[in-house]
């Protein structure tokens, strides 16, 4: 989808967007953090979560093998668990991921524009797009120029986004805002905005590799966001808050999130990721647990 | 679909069948008996003594003796210690406190265990504190207790109110006879047993549950102070009573707040703002925002989302732990919204609700919106103490000022914006005892709180209200 604004357009109306009052907006994520969600609702919950992470492993020390034990947990997580969105790599380990994820319908998501710091030349950042692209990466998570934001220079930030998003193709295009280092929510909010302007399909919290990674509050406000953006156009965009997701019941606070704010047409891993590795052996223990009534251990979910 | 499965509360607390008045440090039997029905279900949860005359007169004098021969007499430190374990007390009871009032009040547990029973702990904590600290509260060298207090307090927050209402007349060395409110009285009397748990002194704290004849026989006997919580009826009727009397009076009473959003407020906090500011406590909230003022030029924004965030309000079961609205307190005051809702729509007002299912038995109220209300409509001018919005619009902030001072009421008010210097213009001009600014129905017990013109007199909390129980 191409943005139909200039970059001069889209600066002047982000710049324009109302504040986020933080304590407001803390207050309304720990208030949907008092769900209760028990039983059936929770198994659903479960299964739900694990249909949508981005199963990631962004290490210098990756290796095909390591890759390819990433997919085959990625596929069959466990049992009659149901596989997860995508596996989530760096742009020389695509074409592995690639060939071990055959058929599966598990998607291919890689990181690119010279994550996670973003610090190199414009075209250095579209030929690691495109060399993702061309190993058969599926989805794209590009990180934003934090740089330029901060100093000031949207409207740069905005010419690049649609640069990488012509560079993606046909491959879905996730934003990287890394909201921990804009810092503020009236950041996050324009960064939001920014990206979807320029073209996003997805926007995404973090790269994980921060100080400060996903946070609820954080998330909710993204989710307005996109909430507001299809009210204004028309067109969805899907959310991906990344890092520090570990657990089940922080899982299940997201999900409640969607599901009050969004409501159901985000609901499905084409609409919300997590980007998590530990969290997937979190839920099929707790999955274990409801199936068998008593919890099982770490031994009992594969170390991949 | 994502549909949360029923997440009931579990723990019970231990509802005896039938209370006592607590006199003297003992339940004893009254004149009369009445039962206390769970209005979610209207099923009778237990019975108990109605206070006459003669009761109230037989704890006024024990009162009096408590506090003249114990409690007066008694260091600030000893009595702090006394009130530190009640409220140490209160919160290892939380949960049972909590459902205990949630059945016999209707409101969500969610609201109980989050907000009642924790800030009542904290109103205990809080004036636990001062208790041996009067001297430095900035009203006088060695101040004195007034005596014995009568308290009258209402239905909406009773086991918060009665925390208001108590702790600070203990820690200042006065003795209490409180009557609960006649729908709500079980925190009340579990608290009474948490008395005879914690060791206090008898007839330093007595309940006489009962309905107006009781309150009325408190009011008119030999206390030395009244304090009040209730409507603006009731307190005019007390103001009157005590009038040429030595007693003192504080009053809380009814509101007609008005919540301000300018075209500059953080819109979307101001919407949960809105909706914690009518909907928290299905509006039953003296200081409730129920007229929202907002200005044209964002007003149809605001409404969008504010019905699309009302739309996710889950109504039903108290004690299941994601609803947000309960059941509304009695038939009479579900009887009031009603008929109030009716002149709204009768008198014009365009009239919203979201779609949701009640329960078949109890007393249930929708969350209403109503859009199109003019400031001479009855619904932007009485009190209706329910989950009834009524939505104003405004094009200066000069206006806004006037349209929300125009009421006879001026407990509170709150104001949105993103800039600083408007809020404090704002606060300058408008004549509400609390402002809230960018927030809603925020408490602390450090914070003193009350009202102006038909609001009441007097403040509670905070240093500020160590007055009303100080001889000064």
């Amino acid at each position: 989808m191409g943005s139909i604004l200039s970059g001069a357009e889209a600066a002047s109306l982000v710049r324009a967007l109302p504040g986020v009052d933080a304590v407001g907006l803390e207050a309304r994520a720990a208030g949907l953090s008092t769900r209760s969600v028990k039983t059936t609702s929770k198994a659903h919950a479960i299964d739900l979560a694990i249909s949508m992470i981005d199963l990631t492993t962004l290490e210098g020390a990756d290796t095909p093998g390591k890759v390819r034990s990433l997919a085959a947990k990625a596929m069959r997580p466990d049992g009659d668990a149901p596989a997860t969105a995508a596996v989530c790599v760096y742009p020389s380990m695509v074409a592995t991921a690639k060939e071990a994820l055959q058929g599966s319908g598990v998607l291919v998501a890689s990181v690119a524009t010279g994550f996670p710091a973003g610090q190199v030349p414009l075209d250095v950042r579209l030929a690691d797009t495109e060399s993702a692209v061309r190993a058969g990466a599926d989805e794209i998570d590009m990180v934003i120029n934090r740089g330029a934001f901060l100093a000031g220079d949207l409207e740069r930030v905005f010419h690049e986004i649609k640069a990488v998003k012509a560079a993606s193709g046909d491959a879905r295009l996730k934003v990287i805002l890394e909201t921990g280092e804009l810092a503020t929510y009236d950041a996050v909010r324009q960064a939001s905005w920014l990206a979807m302007y320029a073209g996003a399909d997805f926007i995404k919290t973090s790269t994980g590799k921060v100080g400060v990674n996903a946070t609820l509050p954080v998330t909710l406000l993204m989710m307005q966001a996109v909430r507001d953006y299809r009210a204004a156009t028309g067109i969805q965009v899907g959310v991906k808050p990344a890092g520090g997701i570990r657990n089940t019941k922080d899982a299940i606070k997201y999900l409640v999130t969607v599901n009050e704010v969004l409501g159901d047409d985000w609901l499905s891993n084409h609409w919300f990721r997590f980007g998590a590795s530990s969290l997937l052996n979190d839920l099929l223990m707790q999955r274990q647990k409801l199936k068998t009534g008593h919890y099982s251990g770490p031994d009992y979910v594969t170390v991949d | 679909m994502f549909e949360y499965a029923p997440a009931p509360e579990s723990v019970r607390p231990d509802i005896k069948e039938h209370y006592g008045l607590f006199i003297d440090g003992e339940f004893v039997d009254g004149q009369d008996v009445f039962k206390s029905v769970n209005p979610a279900t209207e099923e009778v949860l237990f019975t108990v003594a109605e206070a006459g005359e003669a009761d109230v007169a037989r704890a006024v004098a024990a009162a009096r003796r408590a506090q003249e021969t114990v409690w007066g007499p008694m260091s600030g430190t000893e009595r702090g210690k006394y009130l530190f374990r009640i409220a140490r007390l209160l919160q290892e009871r939380a949960r049972e406190f909590a459902v205990a009032e949630s059945l016999d009040n209707g409101k969500p547990i969610k609201e109980t265990r989050d907000f009642d029973v924790p800030t009542a702990a904290q109103h205990f904590f809080y004036h636990a504190g001062w208790a041996d600290k009067l001297s430095y509260a900035g009203l006088g060298a060695d101040p004195k207790p007034l005596g014995v207090v009568g308290q009258v307090i209402p239905w909406n927050f009773p086991l918060l109110m009665l925390a208001w209402k108590i702790a600070p007349a203990l820690a200042c060395g006065n003795t209490v006879v409180l009557k609960p409110a006649e729908t709500t009285p079980l925190t009340a009397l579990m608290f009474a047993e948490l008395c005879q748990e914690a060791d206090l002194p008898a007839g330093v704290v007595n309940i006489l549950p009962g309905a107006g004849a009781a309150g009325a026989a408190v009011v008119n006997s030999p206390v030395d102070k009244v304090a009040f919580t209730g409507s603006t009826a009731v307190g005019r009727a007390i103001a009157k009573a005590v009038a040429g009397s030595k007693k003192k009076v504080t009053l809380e009473l009814g509101g007609k707040a008005a919540n301000i959003v300018f075209d500059d407020a953080p819109i979307d906090q101001a919407v949960e703002g809105i909706v914690n500011g009518i909907f928290f406590n299905q509006g039953h909230v003296c200081c409730a925002g129920s007229r929202l003022l907002v200005q044209e030029s964002v007003a149809d924004d605001v409404l969008a989302r504010l019905k699309e965030r009302v739309s996710t309000l889950r109504v039903g079961d108290p004690l299941d732990k994601n609803t947000d609205i309960g059941a509304i307190n009695s038939a009479e005051q579900l009887a009031r919204i009603t008929a109030l809702t009716e002149a709204g729509r009768g008198e014009g007002a365009d009239v919203w609700q979201p779609a949701c299912d009640l329960p078949e038995n109890g007393f249930w109220f929708r969350p209403t919106v109503f859009t199109g209300v003019q400031q001479s409509m009855r619904i932007a001018q009485e009190e209706i103490f329910g989950p009834v919005l009524s939505v104003l619009t405004f094009r200066t902030p000069d206006e806004a000022i006037a349209k929300a001072n125009n009421t006879p009421y001026g407990l509170s008010a709150g104001v949105w914006t993103e800039k600083g210097s408007k809020i404090l213009w704002a606060a300058e001009r408008l004549r509400a005892g609390v402002v809230w600014a960018n927030t809603f129905n925020q408490f602390d017990a450090a914070s003193p709180f009350g009202g102006l013109k038909e609001s009441g007199y007097g403040r509670e909390g905070g240093r500020q209200g160590l007055e009303a129980y100080l001889d000064v």
